[in-house]
């Protein structure tokens, strides 16, 4: 993979190029609508302003409280999908029986938007983060079950033959042959999970709470003031990406 | 008592795969009984589906035969024997994740082979096939003749008197396994290893085997033995000998009517999947 990239050093150069110059075509074309053309500045804030208010942000510290809500219901469920769709998928994947029956019964549920149980947990816990936990838990635990089902339940047979012919016990199949094999599958489904786990835990808090930075955005919206809430979006899209960036690299390092 | 003694004796065994009336119901063995003499390379050969490589499982304890029983030096198989016997896989049997070095070092350790003993074995099996430059490669990184001379050495370093060999070239270009197969028949003349070889190649049964044995059709049993007498190493001048061809004609007229035989009942199901769990295993592999 390395090799073809930089094989294609030079056409990806300039398709960098081309992206920057269209991200600057944008912002360029924002501030030319906030000052010239007559948006409204309660639509659409001026990207100079938005910019003073994403440093105002970094530099006081304001999102801190609201980061750690975030972070923590983001942990939480991610915690509780990890456990549970790992430990699930493996026992799951030991039977071809349980395959046959479970496999399409949870990807028909993945399928099924289920950010609307979100108000039965609001119900159930509540406006805090517990109701945010158990969504993040819910929609993030089916990527990850499934993926462990597919690492561990679709191991290659002549590699599981071929160790037990030499004398591999169960725990030496499960240390040398199955985890080598479905770790790469397993550790995407985590990644998938991470990133909808996210996802879901910010969007939720924009729906219902009282604290978080989804909640911190709506309530900039609702008190009209745009520019700042524009920058905690910025904000907030930078950390996302950092935490992406973060899982992915993690993946990328335990893979064979 | 113990040099009379067959490396490996099986009695009556018949297989069948599933129940009849059941959709991958397959008789694949039928009381099949062969005695397999120390230090001889027996050839299996047959058509398609004739339980040629079930009768390999079962001589490894990979799985147990319906009925009937094989034991290795005299000791009855109940399950893998890794002190007595090493198999070699069709293809990629090799863990992609480890080096071949890793691959060969693996198989010892599963054995049971003390850890200051390994290094030492994996580098004698990986010079014995040729590999040792190749050692920290792994197998994507190899071609399919250096992925089999990887497998080879992994059976080799588990120094058991038998080897199991099941369509090891069967993967390969024709050239390929001209070469691997003189190699053989060289390390052959050197170890005194029993080897049981499954192949679907006529030439290569004749220039391998001291004796092969000709398959009927499904349900499968032991049509005929053909001795081969011709002493270790052969050389590739051996397969333009009269009295190569004179056994390779032989073997095709016994086996002709059975591919026939075989090829007018494609409708059975020959894959069966998943009885009991994913880690159990049938004799031919997807």
């Amino acid at each position: 993979m390395n090799g073809d990239g930089r094989k294609n050093a030079p056409h990806r150069l300039s398709s960098r190029l081309v992206q920057v110059a269209f991200l600057a075509i944008v912002l360029l074309a924002w501030f030319l609508a906030t000052t010239r053309w007559g948006v409204s500045r309660i639509l659409l804030p001026n990207p100079v302003n938005v910019w003073h208010q994403l440093i105002d942000i970094v530099a006081s510290g304001a999102f801190i409280p609201d980061l750690r809500i975030t972070l923590g219901e983001l942990a939480g469920a991610f915690a509780i999908s990890m456990s549970l769709g790992v430990t699930i998928g493996y026992l799951i994947s030991r039977s071809r029986y349980l395959i046959r029956v479970f496999e399409p019964l949870l990807a028909a549920i993945y399928a099924i938007p289920i950010i609307l149980f979100l108000p039965l947990y609001v119900l159930l816990l509540g406006l805090g983060p517990a109701s945010k936990i158990a969504l993040g838990a819910t929609i993030s635990f089916f990527p990850i079950v499934l993926s462990t089902i597919a690492g561990f339940g679709y191991v290659d047979r002549r590699l599981v033959t071929a160790a037990r012919s030499m004398g591999a016990n169960n725990i030496q199949m499960f240390r040398y042959v199955l985890l080598p094999a479905a770790l790469p599958v397993v550790l995407a489904g985590l990644r998938l999970g991470f990133t909808v786990a996210l996802l879901s835990v910010i969007a939720s808090e924009t729906i219902a709470s009282f604290a978080g930075l989804g909640h911190h955005i709506v309530d900039l919206a609702e008190n009209m003031d745009t520019a700042r809430m524009f920058a905690y979006i910025v904000f907030v899209i930078a950390i996302v990406a950092f935490l992406n960036a973060v899982v992915s690299t993690i993946e990328g390092r335990a893979r064979w | 008592m113990a040099s009379a003694q067959p490396a490996i004796r099986v009695n009556g065994v018949s297989h069948q795969f599933g129940e009849p009336g059941e959709a991958r119901y397959v008789q694949a063995l039928l009381d099949t009984s062969l005695d397999v003499t120390r230090g001889e390379l027996l050839c299996l050969i047959g058509p398609s589906g004739c339980g040629k490589s079930t009768l390999l499982g079962i001589m490894g304890g990979l799985f147990a035969p319906t009925t009937g029983a094989v034991a290795v030096a005299g000791k009855p198989v109940r399950g893998p024997m890794p002190r007595d016997l090493a198999f070699v896989f069709q293809e990629s049997a090799l863990f992609p994740w480890n080096t071949v070095r890793e691959n060969v070092m693996l198989g010892m350790t599963f054995q049971g082979v003390a850890k200051a003993e390994r290094g030492a074995r994996a580098r004698r099996a990986l010079e014995a096939v040729g590999l040792i430059d190749f050692a920290e490669h792994y197998p994507g990184q190899l071609s399919g003749g250096m992925r089999q001379r990887a497998a080879l050495a992994r059976a080799l370093s588990l120094e058991t008197d038998i080897l199991l060999m099941d369509e090891p070239f069967g993967a390969l270009d024709e050239q390929t396994r001209m070469v691997l197969g003189e190699d053989l028949s060289v390390l052959l003349s050197r170890s005194n290893k029993t080897i049981v070889f499954v192949t679907h190649s006529l030439g290569e049964a004749v220039f391998l085997a001291d004796r092969v044995a000709v398959f009927s059709a499904r349900p499968g049993t032991i049509k005929q033995i053909i001795v081969v007498d011709e002493p270790h190493p052969r050389k590739p001048s051996f397969m333009t000998a009269p009295k190569f061809h004179a056994l390779r004609d032989q073997l095709y007229g016994l086996l002709h009517d059975e591919i026939r035989k075989a090829m007018s009942e494609t409708t059975q199901p020959r894959r069966r999947y998943g009885q009991t769990g994913p880690a159990e295993t049938d004799g031919e592999r997807v």
